[in-house]
């Protein structure tokens, strides 16, 4: 088959439980031109390369405009676009600001904070699970503890789950890069679950507005943002942002986690025996089991010539991560998942100046979820083998995964 | 004796030496390794004690260099290698004994030059940064609380210094004799920005004169210090900043090609003799080494970088014990950063070696910007204010002599670039034009290719 049809094949749904062949044959054309002129790049050093290239745009504006019938280009509803989709400097500047109620220097002791919540909320949700033989580790564990830790972190009310699960599935679904079913309604979809989202989220906040609780939302509100070039408007897209994005990955990264685990008993074993090992298992996860397929939003400000291929300026660019941690050129032996890898600087983040925001409060999340879920259950094997998958291609995970075990330990 | 069995010595037990010993068991070298040290101290980072140390967030005892591996090693520590019998092939120490060797790696880096009046310099409150006692005893002072710091140069190491002191809510006055500082590294037009993120700052800076004298209270204690433009500044500390002394001296009549400017060798870091002959069993690495770049005209580079001390040594230990075929040469891009004034700065290439320079990325206004310079119309270096994280980018521009200036739009900054003379002080040593790059991306894959001119 021809390499143009690759990104149609990758997005169809039957490749779903396994597009490693495709990513194989991907990376045999270091640009790959598909029929909808997309070009696609699956091997590391090329993704390494164009993420840290500063001629490459994250912003949709600068695509050709014949070219732009890119899932998520369209008007926004009028609200202005997240960092993920700027360029420096407005990028930097609202991400700079995010930062200061998230990391060091300004904020150095939120993820360790929230991190001693985190067992609390990881054994509550184990507990409540006992008497069964049988879960579903997305629904009942990999969707609600992630979604727990955002609401925590952000200060969202996790009694309003109801509403905004619908929206963030809306969300989501906008962005599926497939071409099948109707992806006008879908992104009319996207955009209205997110301009509702954003009512929501502009509400919390202005609840916090002189009366700060702690959470990153009363920091962010009460922030003097008067000198930082960052409109209030983008406090609320910026938030909503954070939230889907703190929603959908994790869940990927703790399922994808589980199941990885489930396929390869012998590391499940040493990983209960050793839990001082989880954090490597967990960065070897991201490399083996990305949560986050492709990056589809890159766009050449001029052409760009990347292992002797030129591309044009304008045209939609795709870096296929997930590929180019399978790359064997980088990994040796890319299929095998060997949490003892050494130097595993894998893409499972990205990389550059859109570098996953969240990835330390991500990776100690999957090393508690993980280290907790194989500690407590006795004997888990998995009930079906595929699981059924999620329609995204590039937020890919289980939308259910049945486990069953003997019992649940204390 | 084949390459993994024999005696090696390594004088010098700093980042360098330390590295190679390292790199040298993972190698497989099996035989006897000895590891010389003028400083009592296991191996510790000096990056350190120029910024978090003096700001109380590091404490000292806290920078010594983390262990990739365990080394079976004879460590002499607090000992000095005082001289090198190539014939003999002995390393002669201070505390009297002969060290014998078959190969020798010298590392011995480089010292604080000292304040040239001794007197003056033993003033109680004259102090450099060099050492882990320096930076206990400038740490102990600034905790004291001076009434006002005089910095004595306002190279990286001055201006951290100043930023330190700021920091810490302390007069500071830096004397530089140059026209800003930073301007030997980066040239003047980024001397300029980082002359005016210093005096945002409150740093009392004054480009263009020099510390005349240093003058005691009378019972030893420093009190004041005079400036060549008639100033006299009332101070309690005086931190001199007057950049390195390379350590060569005790190989003076070995026959090596070792002198002020450090110990020439080849790419493969191999020392040459005085007739410049290479040697085969001696080798050099790290600040005291004097090697040729291809990317720089093979001009002989010496650098005080971190990364290339690093760099180096691995490249030397794997040539102590690897074959010809099987040698690399040493072709990492001299890289720095520093940490000053809440800005990072980061240079890839060698920006002095330059005479035009062009903001590419970012805004001078906003301090968050990438500068590229050029030599003859190629890249050769590009310095980050707080972007450092494009950097490797433009270190595949100077690798592949790419034109100067660049002609692509970034992102944030379309349009051409306004390309500025780079004011580089002495450029005299600057010549011909681009003939090779540097290509491979593994270290033993990385090669020179010869270019050919375009057109």
């Amino acid at each position: 088959m021809t390499t143009e049809t690759l990104l149609r094949r990758i997005t169809d749904y039957g490749n779903r439980a396994d597009p490693y062949p495709l990513y194989e044959e991907l990376r045999a054309t270091p640009v790959a031109r598909q029929e909808d002129g997309t070009r696609l790049v699956g091997t590391y050093r090329e993704i390494l390369h164009l993420l840290h290239d500063p001629r490459i745009s994250s912003d949709l504006r600068n695509r050709r405009h014949r070219e732009r019938a890119a899932p998520d280009d369209e008007d926004d509803q009028g609200l202005p676009p997240a960092f993920l989709k700027l360029d420096p400097p407005a990028h930097d500047r609202m991400r700079r600001l995010f930062m200061r109620h998230f990391g060091p220097p300004h904020s150095p002791r939120r993820v360790s904070a929230l991190g001693e919540e985190l067992p609390g909320i990881i054994t509550g949700l184990v507990d409540g699970l006992a008497g069964r033989n049988r879960i579903d580790v997305v629904d009942d564990f990999a969707y609600p503890f992630p979604v727990t830790v955002i609401c925590r972190l952000l200060g969202v009310p996790r009694e309003d789950e109801p509403r905004f699960h619908v929206w963030a599935d809306a969300v989501v679904a906008s962005i599926d890069p497939g071409p099948e079913e109707n992806p006008g309604e879908r992104r009319r979809a996207g955009q209205q679950a997110k301009a509702e989202m954003g009512l929501y989220m502009s509400g919390l906040m202005a609840d916090r507005r002189g009366s700060p609780r702690d959470d990153m939302l009363s920091g962010l509100v009460n922030d003097d943002i008067a000198d930082s070039g960052v409109e209030p408007v983008e406090l609320v897209t910026n938030s909503v942002l954070l939230f889907v994005a703190g929603h959908e990955t994790t869940v990927n990264l703790i399922a994808n986690g589980m199941l990885t685990l489930l396929r390869n008993p012998e590391v499940l074993a040493d990983l209960r025996a050793a839990p001082a090992a989880m954090p490597q298992a967990v960065e070897e996860l991201l490399r083996f089991e990305p949560p986050v397929h492709m990056l589809t939003q890159r766009t050449p400000l001029t052409d760009v010539e990347i292992a002797g291929v030129v591309i044009p300026e304008g045209v939609p660019l795709s870096l296929v991560l997930a590929s180019g941690n399978r790359d064997p050129q980088r990994f040796t032996d890319p299929d095998r998942f060997d949490p003892w890898r050494p130097d595993n600087q894998h893409l499972g983040f990205g990389g550059g100046v859109h570098g996953c925001f969240g990835a330390p409060l991500a990776r100690l999340e999957a090393q508690l979820a993980l280290t907790e879920l194989i500690r407590r259950l006795d004997s888990p094997r998995l009930a079906a083998d595929p699981p059924e998958y999620r329609r995204n291609p590039v937020l890919r995970g289980p939308r259910r995964l049945l486990v069953d075990f003997d019992g649940m330990r204390p | 004796m084949t390459g993994r069995d024999g005696r090696i010595v390594v004088v010098g037990a700093s980042l360098a030496g330390l590295r190679a010993a390292e790199t040298l068991r993972d190698e497989g070298f099996t035989g006897s390794l000895t590891v010389v040290g003028e400083e009592r101290h296991e191996p510790y980072d000096r990056p350190p004690l120029s910024k978090q140390v003096l700001l109380g967030r590091v404490p000292p005892d806290h920078v010594a260099l983390p262990a990739r591996r365990p080394v079976d090693a004879d460590w002499r520590l607090g000992v000095r290698a005082t001289g090198l019998d190539l014939e003999k092939r002995l390393v002669r120490l201070s505390d009297g004994a002969d060290l014998p060797f078959d190969r020798l790696l010298v590392a011995t880096g480089v010292r604080a030059r000292p304040w040239p009046d001794e007197a003056q310099a033993a003033l109680d409150g004259v102090v450099g940064v060099r050492t882990l006692e320096d930076a206990r005893g400038l740490l102990e002072r600034l905790e004291a609380g001076p009434r006002r710091v005089l910095v004595i140069g306002a190279g990286f190491t001055g201006s951290e210094m100043a930023s330190v002191c700021r920091e810490r809510g302390l007069d500071v006055v830096v004397a530089e004799r140059g026209g800003a500082p930073l301007i030997g590294a980066l040239g003047g037009v980024l001397a300029e920005v980082a002359a005016d993120i210093q005096r945002a700052h409150g740093v009392d800076l004054r480009c263009g004169v020099t510390v005349t004298a240093l003058e005691g209270d009378g019972r030893g204690r420093l009190a004041r210090a005079r400036l060549s433009d008639g100033a006299a500044l009332e101070v309690d500390v005086a931190v001199v900043a007057l950049g390195a002394v390379r350590n060569t001296e005790w190989l003076a009549g070995s026959g090596l090609a070792a002198g002020p400017r450090g110990v020439a060798c080849d790419a493969g870091c191999h020392a040459f003799d005085l007739n410049g002959v290479v040697t085969d069993d001696v080798f050099v690495a790290g600040d005291v080494a004097r090697f040729p770049h291809p990317v720089y005209e093979y001009q002989l580079l010496a650098l005080e970088h971190w990364g290339n001390a690093v760099a180096q040594a691995e490249v030397a230990a794997h040539n102590m014990v690897s074959p010809g075929v099987r040698k690399r040469p040493h072709l990492s891009l001299p890289a720095f950063w520093s940490s000053q004034f809440g800005v990072n700065i980061k240079s890839l290439g060698v920006p002095s070696f330059a005479d035009e320079v062009a903001v590419v990325q970012g805004s001078v206004e906003e301090r968050r910007f990438v500068a590229v310079y050029g030599y003859q119309g190629r890249v050769t270096a590009a310095v980050a204010f707080d972007q450092a994280m494009w950097l490797d980018f433009y270190g595949r521009l100077i690798e592949a002599a790419a034109p100067f200036p660049p002609g692509f739009d970034t992102v944030g900054r379309p349009g051409k670039p306004e390309v500025l003379p780079a004011d580089v002080p002495d450029p005299a040593v600057l010549s011909h034009g681009p003939t090779v790059a540097v290509t491979g991306h593994l270290p033993d894959e990385r090669r020179v290719t010869l270019l050919r001119p375009p057109g």
